[in-house]
């Protein structure tokens, strides 16, 4: 049986990537990501985990060295925040186009200018597309199951695509919570050993990266995003597979109230569970309100957004970032996801808690009504922001 | 015998695009980008070998007299031997029409 310890997210990360009996930590030490692979070099140190700690001199040097020792069969993590995650750019795209199972935590954070090393969601949304698939937690139990998960993912021969795990920065990646750790009996009955099917061997040599002229590079990109848009339904198993082993269910949407809500609250990430508070402030006054939560962010989920959003007259949507020049991030991608539906809910799209500002109760309880109300007369502008001064 | 990589369709295409079979850059002919050769004038050669290790494309091979030679398969005509060979013995040449027909076959 797993045991229930009050303990730092970030600690909860590190503990997940020891029971998953990691072989390789690449990464560079960044705010608020740094107490997670700190955690781990020193479980390396004192002769806990058998892995190699690699310290490198940048991001784009770890993300590199865990391109190698993914592509040479071993279990890989590393983990990153803002503009580290700027840093790997170039990297990550190289990581899903070679089909390498990487798991990274990736601790939510702004970008610069100026400085900010609080949480937002800026770093995730401007490596959405790259072919990784993009998970988001909201609780400490959350990360530690998804990390464990996130192998399990990546690794499967069906998968076979690099998993990045969202947590967000300080609201979650610092706060203690009590999170039951798995012991690791029951971790290595659920996480077979890593076999990846063409591993770097001198003794039969393979080439990996090479280059493509234009008369292949477009049936190679057809190939690879047709296996990430199929690994759905393998996604999906793999998180029935981890409630059969561990009793904790997660799903791409998770709903709370919603069944009966004309107005739901759409979020992503740790901000959700404050949302949920709103949500039970204004049912208790007999509004029909209910929300929706977006965890997997990548490949996106189309039916369960569409099943779960199906009912609503209005779907208010919090981004957590802006994409400069157009409409937000996940409202874009819900109304697209949209888009086609005899029925579709007004949407109201709203940004805030950026750099780490926070949203408490009282302020979603403001955002869900003034949602509300741009739904209903419909919004003219991208979106709107939330709690800005002035 | 393998598909050759231009008829391989989507479906052909290994996970990650491994090629798991080794060697083919030799059979790529890396000389039809050139659009310039460098000339040899072995009189000013002194068989140093300065170019042969600079060739990005290992082009140039040092013949069993010392001298060297240029394959013209995948000298891409980039212009580093002559630049780097301090004799001057490499002079880059534009291609003529016909050189350039024939490099493109
Ligand atoms: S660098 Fe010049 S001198 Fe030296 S081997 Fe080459 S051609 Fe001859
Ligand atoms: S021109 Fe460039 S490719 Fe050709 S032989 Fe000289 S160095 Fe090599």
């Amino acid at each position: 049986m797993g045991k229930r310890e009050g303990l730092e997210v970030s600690l909860a990360v590190a503990e997940a990537v020891k029971l998953a009996r990691a072989d390789v930590i690449a990464a560079y030490p960044i705010t608020p990501q740094t107490h997670i692979v700190e955690k781990l070099s020193e479980m390396v140190a004192e002769g806990e985990l058998d892995a190699e700690s690699i310290t490198v001199e940048s991001e784009h040097s770890a993300l590199s060295a865990c391109l190698g020792s993914a592509a040479a069969g071993a279990r890989t993590f590393t983990a990153t925040s803002g503009q580290g995650l700027e840093l790997m750019h170039e990297v990550v795209y190289i990581a899903s186009s070679m089909r390498l199972p990487i798991v990274m935590a990736e601790a939510n954070r702004a970008l610069s200018a100026p400085l900010s090393v609080w949480g937002d969601h800026s770093d995730v949304m401007a490596v959405r597309d790259t072919g990784w698939v993009q998970i988001f937690c909201e609780s400490g139990q959350d990360a530690f199951d998804l990390t464990l998960w996130a192998f399990r993912a990546a690794e499967d021969k069906r998968v076979l695509f690099p998993v990045m795990v969202n947590l967000d920065g300080f609201h979650l990646t610092h706060v203690v919570e009590p999170i039951i750790i798995e012991d690791q009996a029951a971790v290595d009955a659920y996480l077979p050993p890593n076999d990846f099917p063409v591993p770097l061997d001198p003794r039969k040599p393979v080439n990996m990266g090479t280059f493509a002229p234009p008369h292949i590079y477009s049936e190679i990109k057809k190939s690879q995003e047709v296996a990430f848009q199929g690994t759905r339904p393998v996604l999906r198993e793999l998180l029935d597979d981890f409630a059969k082993h561990f009793g904790r269910k997660y799903n791409f949407v998770e709903t709370y109230k919603a069944d009966d809500a004309e107005t739901l609250i759409l979020t992503m990430g740790s901000y959700s569970q404050t949302a949920s508070v709103a949500v039970d402030e204004l049912r208790a006054k007999g509004r029909k309100v209910g929300q929706v939560r977006i965890r997997l962010w990548r490949p996106f989920p189309f039916d369960e957004l569409r099943a779960a959003v199906r009912n609503a007259k209005r779907l208010v949507i919090l981004d957590r970032a802006i994409a400069s020049g157009t409409s937000s991030p996940v409202a874009t991608e819900v109304r697209s996801a949209l888009y086609n539906e005899e029925k579709r809910s007004k949407i109201a799209s709203i940004v805030a808690g950026l750099g780490g500002r926070d949203i408490l109760p009282e302020q979603f309880v403001e955002i869900i009504e003034r949602g509300e109300k741009i739904a209903d007369e419909g919004q003219k502008e991208p979106f709107e922001m939330y709690g800005v001064r002035g | 015998m393998e598909t050759p990589m231009a008829e391989k369709t989507w479906k052909d295409i290994e996970t990650g695009f491994v090629v798991e079979t080794p060697g083919g850059a030799r059979a790529y002919r890396t000389g039809d980008w050139r659009s310039q050769k460098p000339v040899y004038d072995k009189e000013r050669c002194v068989k140093c070998g300065v170019c042969y290790m600079f060739c990005p494309d290992a082009a140039i091979r040092i013949m069993e007299d010392g001298y060297v030679d240029v394959n013209e398969y995948y000298c891409k005509g980039c212009g580093i031997c002559a630049r780097e060979c301090w004799t001057g013995a490499f002079t880059m040449v534009p291609l003529s029409g016909s050189e350039k027909k024939e490099a493109k076959k």
